[in-house]
């Protein structure tokens, strides 16, 4: 949950980037640590990953400026998609405000998106939290790999696959070319700082 | 479902000012409380270095995590504290209740013993002014 630091003036906010394993987490971040320096004092943080692969989570934290004199500090961080470290999933989410589901768009991954997102709505139980109520946001990955001819899930169809009860807000993307990264990072801190403030009213 | 989590200005004074005049006061380098999200509640100094707070609590957050789910796994059902040794600081972990840990790291000058027995005093300013 968001922690307000009355002394200090400073909000801060945790949002998770979760989803299949080889889906395009940690490219977002590595693309917003990149392309968003002057907002981000400290280097991305990544732990034991074996080769490309994300074994515990990869993290920084981003300054958001103010919002009602309050310094807002945003911490992002991703989840290892494999199925297989589902502990350390549950660790990461601990006290999250919003989550950001990248949805991975090639054909064959179909099934992984599917279990992920059951995955999470699983997790988010065991912190007493509701995958109804928590900021989440879709994002349908890779959606640049249509033009380069592999067969991909349109959004209609992932939609109907993830979104058909949750209804939630979803944006196509491309983390590797930064094609709508930063929107999604935009509505997703929007998302959750208006539940936030919500919350205080 | 609680969202957020707010704590009075008179705690955080409180703490700091405890955790100063305990810890900082008297030779400590730095001294961060977290809770267990990862989130920073006090974050002290003695000026000497500067480190990237924000990290720390993420990684001590997850490394708490990560061994706590460890000693499950051997049948131990809760870790109250971790110390690694090194070349030039130390640094120092202890739980405290359910949600916090304390980060407390230090030099070669200060022994472990020292902190260790702060600690147990710390823990129940610490309990009493966030419970």
């Amino acid at each position: 949950m968001a922690f307000i630091n009355i002394r200090n003036k400073e909000i801060q906010l945790k949002i998770v980037y979760y989803g299949p394993g080889q889906g395009g987490k940690t490219t977002n971040l590595l693309y917003i640590n990149k392309n968003f320096s002057e907002k981000i004092k400290s280097q991305m943080v990544t732990i034991d990953t074996y080769g490309d692969r994300t074994i515990f989570f990869d993290f920084f934290p981003l300054d958001l400026g103010q919002i009602n004199g309050f310094d807002v500090k945003i911490q992002l961080y991703t989840v290892p998609g494999q199925s297989r470290y589902d502990t350390t999933r549950k660790l990461v989410l601990n006290g999250v405000d919003g989550i950001v589901f990248v949805a991975d768009m090639l054909a064959s991954m179909r099934r992984k998106n599917i279990l992920s997102l059951k995955n999470l709505h699983e997790n988010l139980i065991k912190y007493h939290k509701n995958i109804f109520n928590i900021p989440l946001l879709f994002q349908f990955n890779k959606v640049d790999l249509s033009q380069k001819g592999y067969p991909v899930l349109t959004p209609e169809r992932l939609t109907d696959d993830l979104n058909r009860q949750l209804k939630r807000p979803w944006i196509t993307a491309s983390a590797l070319t930064g094609e709508n990264v930063a929107l999604t990072l935009k509505k997703i801190i929007s998302m959750t700082t208006a539940n936030i403030k919500i919350s205080l009213n | 479902m609680r969202l957020a989590k707010l704590i009075k200005k008179r705690q955080l004074d409180f703490l700091y000012e405890t955790l100063d005049c305990e810890l900082i006061q008297n030779g400590i380098t730095s001294v961060v409380l977290i809770d267990l999200a990862g989130n920073v509640l006090t974050n002290l100094s003695n000026g000497e270095h500067d480190f990237d707070t924000y990290s720390l609590a993420s990684l001590t957050a997850g490394n708490f995590g990560a061994v706590t789910a460890l000693l499950d796994q051997i049948g131990e059902p809760e870790l109250t504290l971790l110390f690694n040794q090194g070349q030039m600081l130390n640094i120092y972990f202890r739980k405290i209740s359910a949600d916090y840990i304390l980060i407390v790291v230090f030099d070669k000058s200060i022994s472990l013993g020292y902190v260790r027995l702060k600690m147990d005093t710390i823990e129940n300013l610490v309990k009493e002014t966030l419970t």
